[in-house]
């Protein structure tokens, strides 16, 4: 059995119990199937996305009052009634529905999701609040009594009043969306956006427009709050502002952490532990406690804050690891022809692709970088070297994009760059790594690496979730493991990349830096942490790539690897350059001895 | 509208404006130093509006209940963690969790008629809820994300919230005023209590620039903002920021409850709005800077008065969609992507 037949066989028994539930199961199952949807889209914002929302209650809102305003207003009947049947009309308050949310969750995505994490959630929180009063103070959505007499769905001439028909529905659009956003992570896209939560920084030099994949996230989510609202609204076919008030958004996020924030099934566990949990409080504490209210708020709050302090991943792991010793592996899917993935034209050797002109980087009043000036021309090593605290890395940020100089130009492939993203450097064919290694640890090696491959590939995510993207997936599966051969690394593919010691993650970078086919690739210490047979790996590999006409800009402290085999050495001390030219001229050169073994007396004795 | 309605709105503005911005400088605080979210500040407002009410009444606000019970596993949680070789600072401990619990126990015990006593008793019985909520919600997180440590803040609110409705019922309630005096000044009168209000909000300004600049907890603090690992590394322990900094937080929020409870009908779930304006209030600072906090909680209180002359069904979108004219100011001033911590 492996999970895949599990899920199936828990759907069949959903499906042949369906007609035999007592009348109070399909109710809860409804809500159940109703929640799960808000709830798997804060999945995708809080476990996977790294983001996280207290407003989701407010989109349902949106969708719920769209479809009842549409379906009840006379001012729309009146302009639609000549060209619209009334079956159509609940179609077109979701079409309504799923706009608006586009617009406002885009527009409040946008301001809130360049700033740092906790500004989206506080904007929610105002929003949602905002739209509670809004609803409940406009006149013709019906002030706090709300809107009445929505008419059921119907589809092909049947009406789906009766809730068992509903929750069909209900539950196939659920499932569906599961089966999407299922194929939505396991794809490019899905990389990229499992990359969000932890590795902004990594994933921009690897050429993703974070903001933008947050800000599409985010919109992701709300829209699936806006069918939920749309189902809820013609299944009680009746709307008041009281459940998108702030509370039950917040009742929402917590079915994603009970249920386990970083898995899809995560959000349908929590929907129903929740729901049944309310179900059950709501019988029993005001007996218990003697008087009326939302108590069950005190129980779900501390269940949260035990299941945070205990199960930080929610409860989903806990029971598929239990699971996971009764299941067999998944069997991988029946290839299809790999696609082919762009190639660059790599510029010849000998031409400049990366200049710094003068480049100049203070914080405050310290100098990091003063004026340097150097350049790195296609098929030759170029190694950048100096003493700790000599500004290698702020100046490794500033011609990767990940910083901005102070002042002078950073100029790629003859581009000028100030104010561009690291992105921009990507796109021109630049790749990097990173001094601390920044992998996504608990995805397999061979993903990380694919991340590298990520602008060379172009299915989106219409395509990713709809499966449409298997040809160009598997090319870029294929590139990865190429990479992975070549870095030596091929056994580890599928091993979670934290698992690997840390110099063969450093060499995890190195794989997926190439994967994007670089131009230029700016090495951050690669070598530290190797053993010698690896050193010699790693040196045969760069020479190689010299061969191939790519450009190497190298960082590193082990003299030996870079005297064999750097062309040319630029020395930085201090923040500004010293020395520049070949091993053999920088080796002689007196400022670079005095730099690295004397200048400070009380150093060289205490060192003695 | 005319000027005398104008000033009366204004005065009112201004009122408000002093209580959310004892919220802001509370939340900036916290967040700074500890990097939570504390959003359960308006609902200490509100603990301490509603137990003073009910001492005024001559009844044992259940807050202390709440206390004990916060003290007592506060204290078996700091003697487990001692038995496992954990390091527990037991002055401080004993302070929070039998010292004070035990003086605000007698306090009430006594049923003071003496609006001093009764307010210390509510100072008493608040603000140690600061450390104690620390020591057991957040602590034991104190690595996590911002993130986190916000779905914790949020998971305490509801916590408090309902436990709010248990303790003080669905009704409203009002306290007397510290001050009955009226002035006529220029054709309007000022309320004593409103004199009040102002007054004490900036003497806590000021005792709290003193605390940041002078004194060398403050300073420890303020490293421990800037640098928590290089403070650490200093010598400066975290339990300590944690313990001073939601301790602050809680006293801002009983005196902060204490002020505007003769101004304002006050319900269980009253605070969360006030904090929630707080909140506005500290964003255009952008969770950083104590005066431009300050400046947006008198913005909010003038944008939420004139409002409910205007608008009044509309003041609370309003003065939420403040924010946004903020936040996007602040989007359009940053580009570069950071890891988040």
């Amino acid at each position: 059995m492996t999970s895949r037949r599990l899920t199936v066989l828990f759907v069949a028994a959903l499906a042949l119990a369906w007609g035999w539930l007592p009348e109070y199961s399909i109710t809860l199952l409804n809500y159940i199937g109703l929640y799960a949807l808000v709830a798997a889209g804060l999945v995708m914002l809080t476990g996977v996305g790294g983001m996280t929302s207290f407003g989701q209650a407010a989109f349902v809102g949106l969708g719920a009052y769209a479809t009842a305003w549409v379906c009840t207003s006379a001012v729309v009947g009146e302009a639609l009634g000549g060209f619209v049947a009334p079956a159509a009309l609940p179609w077109l308050g979701l079409m309504l529905g799923l706009a608006l949310t586009s617009v406002v969750a885009w527009a409040l995505g946008s301001i809130t999701l360049k700033l740092s994490g906790h500004y989206l959630p506080l904007g929610t929180m105002a929003w949602g609040l905002s739209l509670y009063f809004l609803f409940g103070n406009l006149e013709f959505l019906g002030g706090y009594t709300g809107i009445s007499g929505i008419p059921p769905l119907t589809v092909a001439g049947v009406s789906l009043a009766e809730p068992r028909l509903l929750g069909l529905v209900i539950w196939a659009a659920l499932l569906l969306a599961l089966w999407a956003l299922h194929n939505l992570l396991d794809s490019r896209e899905g990389r990229a956006i499992r990359a969000l939560k932890t590795s902004r920084v990594m994933a921009e030099s690897m050429g993703v427009d974070t903001a933008r994949y947050r800000v599409k996230v985010f919109v992701l989510a709300a829209l699936l709050a806006v069918l939920s609202g749309w189902f809820y609204a013609h299944l009680q076919r009746f709307v008041n502002p009281t459940p998108f008030n702030l509370n039950v958004g917040i009742e929402y996020l917590f079915m994603a952490v009970v249920g386990g924030a970083g898995h899809l099934w995560g959000a349908v566990l929590g929907a129903a532990l929740i729901t049944l949990l309310k179900a059950k409080l709501q019988d029993v504490l005001p007996q218990l406690l003697g008087a009326t209210g939302n108590f069950e708020v005190i129980v779900f709050g501390l269940l949260m804050l035990f299941v945070l302090q205990r199960f930080a991943q929610g409860l989903w792991p806990s029971l598929a690891r239990i699971a996971q010793r009764f299941l067999k592996p998944e069997v991988p899917a029946p290839a299809v022809v790999a696609s082919t993935l762009d190639q660059r034209a790599l510029p010849d050797a000998g031409q400049v692709v990366l200049e710094a002109r003068a480049v100049t980087k203070r914080f405050g009043g310290l100098v990091a970088n003063d004026a340097v000036t150097m350049n790195v021309k296609a098929g030759e090593i170029h190694a950048l070297i100096g003493p700790n605290g000599a500004g290698k890395s702020t100046f490794f940020n500033m011609v990767s994009g990940v910083d901005d100089p102070t002042s002078g130009e950073v100029v790629l492939m003859e581009r000028a760059m100030r104010g561009h993203p690291a992105r921009d450097f990507a796109l021109l064919g630049l790749s990097r790594t990173f001094q601390h290694v920044r992998l996504l640890g608990t995805r397999s090696v061979l993903e990380n690496v694919a991340l590298g491959a990520h602008r060379r590939g172009r299915s989106g995510w219409l395509a990713a979730m709809l499966r449409l993207d298997r040809a160009q997936e598997l090319a870029l599966r294929n590139e990865a493991r190429r990479q992975l051969e070549r870095c030596g690394l091929a056994a580890h593919a599928d091993a979670p990349a934290s698992s690997l010691a840390l110099g063969q993650q450093r060499v995890i970078e190195i794989a997926r830096a190439l994967a994007s086919q670089p131009a230029v690739l700016l090495l951050d210490e690669p070598a530290a942490g190797l053993r010698h047979l690896e050193k010699q790996a790693l040196a045969t590999l760069l020479r190689q790539l010299r061969a191939e006409g790519v450009g190497i800009l190298v960082v590193e402290h082990d003299m030996e690897f870079v005297m064999n085999l750097a062309d040319r050495i630029t020395v930085l001390e201090f923040g500004s350059v010293i020395a520049s030219g070949t091993p053999a001229e920088v080796s002689v050169n007196p400022r670079v001895l005095d730099a690295y073994l004397g200048g400070n007396e009380a150093w060289t004795e205490a060192a003695a | 509208m005319d000027l005398q309605i104008a000033m009366l709105l204004a005065q009112d503005g201004i009122v408000n404006g002093a209580v959310y911005g004892m919220m802001a400088l509370a939340l900036v605080l916290v967040f700074s130093v500890t990097r939570v979210i504390f959003i359960p500040q308006g609902e200490l407002v509100a603990f301490a509006a509603l137990s003073m009410a009910a001492l005024q009444a001559g009844r044992a606000p259940q807050t202390l209940w709440l206390l004990l019970v916060l003290a007592a596993l506060a204290l078996v949680v700091e003697a487990w963690r001692w038995k496992r070789g954990a390091q527990v600072d037991w002055p401080s401990t004993l302070v929070w969790t039998v010292l004070i619990p035990g003086l605000a126990s007698a306090l009430v015990s006594l049923r003071p008629d003496a609006l001093a006593l009764q307010t210390l008793a509510t100072l008493l019985l608040v603000t140690p809820l600061g450390p104690l909520l620390y020591r057991l919600a957040y602590r034991p997180l104190a690595d996590a994300t911002v993130l986190m440590l916000l779905i914790v803040s949020v998971a305490l609110h509801g916590v408090l919230v309902g436990l709010g409705l248990l303790f003080f019922g669905a009704e409203g309630s009002r306290t007397a005023a510290f001050s009955e005096l009226r002035l006529e000044w220029g054709g309007m009168t000022i309320s004593g209590q409103s004199l009040v209000v102002v007054g004490v909000a900036f003497s806590l300004v000021a005792v709290l620039f003193l605390f940041f600049g002078r004194s060398i907890v403050g300073k420890a603090l303020r490293a421990t903002a800037m640098n928590r690992v290089g403070a650490r590394l200093m010598g400066i322990p975290t339990e300590l920021s944690g313990d001073v900094s939601f301790a602050l937080a809680g006293l801002i929020g009983a005196v902060s409850g204490l002020l505007i409870a003769p101004l304002t009908t006050m319900y269980y779930d009253t605070g969360f709005l006030i904090g929630l304006k707080g909140f506005v209030a500290a964003i255009v600072g952008g969770l950083a800077s104590y005066p431009l906090a300050l400046a947006g909680a008198l913005l909010v209180g003038q944008l939420e008065a004139f409002a409910s002359f205007w608008a009044s069904p509309f003041k609370e979108v309003l003065v939420f969609t403040l924010i946004i004219p903020v936040l996007l100011w602040r989007s359009l001033n940053s580009h570069h992507v950071e890891d988040e911590e």
